[in-house]
């Protein structure tokens, strides 16, 4: 009896050993693919949601990364349907110049100054939530986005205090690139307004932005933005701001054109004041130029 | 004698998978290109290799947007526009390291010769690195060039000036037995 246990362990322990030899000789014709499934997941952020900071008209999710200052130049030409003699709005041109700096990778600060109603803005945006799929999982990338503006427009007409040439707008940023090709965004917004034209105008108003991307080829992408107003000012001439865009990336610069009803550009123009109707034609033909440079290297990496 | 059987047969059935294997302990990868208008340079410590002392089989595997830039933005239109890390998102090379000798101190000079595949594409290689055995750890180092369009990597006409047709590869592990 004790004989058969020893033989059996005997057996066992040789059959284990060819059995330990044999995988031996599999793992080594495999040591590549041994190694991919060791792997550890990394954290795997989704890049590129969209080219830029804008996605047209408002922002997009987008912050740069830190010590990054991008320069903007922004054009809204004339209505596409005033006509030859205008010739189709470029003969009128609003022109916003803008300063943005990454402080973080997170958040960014940027000020404008647009020549349409002589506005100045300056916002701030953080980036709470990235995308990312490995290590950890997040499934949309989340932007917060506030901004200020100021009215310098004269007007001998009516006394404008300081108090009264402001607006405010809040704007939460939500995207997921569901592709290499597609991504989309959400923006709830609200806009405030210290002046609005007359008593029974609200100083508040609620949108629903939804806008998205799609890449064309690796530095070329087609993209459309609607904002939905919820509570606008009725019997005020004032329309949802819709645009239909292209973008073109070629390393430090992201050319973006498009044509749009919106004639301002920040969102505390835009949302309560787009005076054009798009399906009438009331269309202008814009831009937005950026260029980054990099002030302060990532020392971290070097 | 009944404890020694089995204490045997555990040591048999737990024996190295491979060998005497040598795993990174830590590990980097960089690259350096030089082109009229800016350097470019980004390193990666996402990396892992595995190397058997026995028979010299080597192989590691390079997470691509492991690479960090000193510009941000130049590290996303790296994995967007040119490694398109999401459809490609390892390098891995495989091969044999020849004339090493594990019993040797001091530092040697190899061949490595095998297949990298990056971007989705494999070429054979064959570059001379360094072995040097420092305690219980192998230090490896080796600097060879990567031709970008072997690999498919295309660079627009626009950026010519920008980005250069070759870039250097520094690849830099400490291996320990495990």
């Amino acid at each position: 009896m004790k004989n058969l246990e020893v033989v059996c362990l005997v057996l066992g322990t040789f059959f284990f050993g060819v059995f330990g030899q044999l995988t031996h000789v599999m793992a080594q014709d495999s040591l590549l693919e041994q190694l991919k499934q060791e792997a550890p997941p990394m954290k795997d952020v989704a890049l590129g949601t969209f080219k830029g900071t804008r996605l047209i008209n408002g922002h997009s999710i987008m912050t740069r990364g830190a010590g990054n200052l991008d320069f903007m130049i922004s054009h809204r030409f004339g209505r596409l349907n005033s006509g030859a003699y205008n010739f189709f709005g470029l003969d009128e041109a609003n022109i916003r110049l803008g300063l943005e700096y990454a402080f973080t990778d997170r958040m960014t600060l940027g000020i404008g100054r647009n020549s349409f109603q002589k506005v100045y803005d300056g916002f701030v945006k953080y980036n709470l939530m990235q995308q990312q799929s490995g290590s950890k999982s997040i499934p949309l990338s989340l932007t917060w986005y506030s901004s200020m503006a100021i009215n310098t427009f004269k007007r001998p007409e009516l006394p404008l205090n300081f108090q009264r040439r402001l607006s405010y707008a809040h704007q939460l940023l939500m995207a997921r690139k569901f592709s290499e090709h597609v991504s989309l965004q959400l923006m709830p917004s609200y806009v405030h307004q210290n002046l609005v034209p007359s008593r029974e105008d609200k100083n508040d108003l609620i949108a629903l932005g939804a806008g998205g991307s799609f890449k064309l080829t690796k530095r070329t992408s087609l993209n459309l933005e609607y904002y939905y107003r919820i509570n606008p000012n009725k019997d005020n001439d004032s329309y949802n701001v819709f645009a239909i865009g292209f973008d073109i990336e070629t390393g430090g610069h992201v050319f973006q054109l498009q044509l749009t009803n919106a004639q301002s550009m920040t969102e505390t123009g835009f949302l309560p004041g787009t005076t054009g109707n798009f399906w009438d034609g009331d269309i202008h033909f814009g831009f937005n130029i950026s260029r980054s440079f990099q002030l302060k290297e990532n020392s971290k990496s070097w | 004698m009944k404890a020694n059987l089995i204490v045997m047969m555990l040591c048999l059935i737990a024996s190295p998978i491979y060998g005497q294997a040598f795993r990174t302990e830590s590990s980097e990868v960089s690259f350096f290109s030089s082109a009229p208008l800016e350097d470019i340079k980004a390193k990666n410590e996402e990396v892992i290799g595995v190397f058997n002392g026995e028979n010299g089989a080597i192989a590691f595997v390079v997470q691509i947007k492991g690479f960090r830039f000193a510009k941000s933005l130049m590290q996303e239109h790296f994995n967007e526009n040119f490694m398109e890390s999401e459809k490609y998102p390892r390098a891995t090379f495989e091969g044999k390291v020849m004339d090493y000798d594990l019993g040797k101190s001091g530092e040697q000079e190899v061949r490595v010769k095998g297949t990298m595949s990056i971007h989705g594409e494999s070429q054979e290689m064959e570059e001379v690195g360094t072995f040097e055995k420092k305690g219980e750890a192998i230090m490896m180092k080796a600097v060879f060039p990567i031709v970008l369009v072997d690999y498919n990597i295309a660079i627009p006409k626009i950026l010519f000036q920008k980005i250069a047709e070759e870039v250097e590869v520094t690849v830099y592990f400490k291996f320990v037995e495990g």
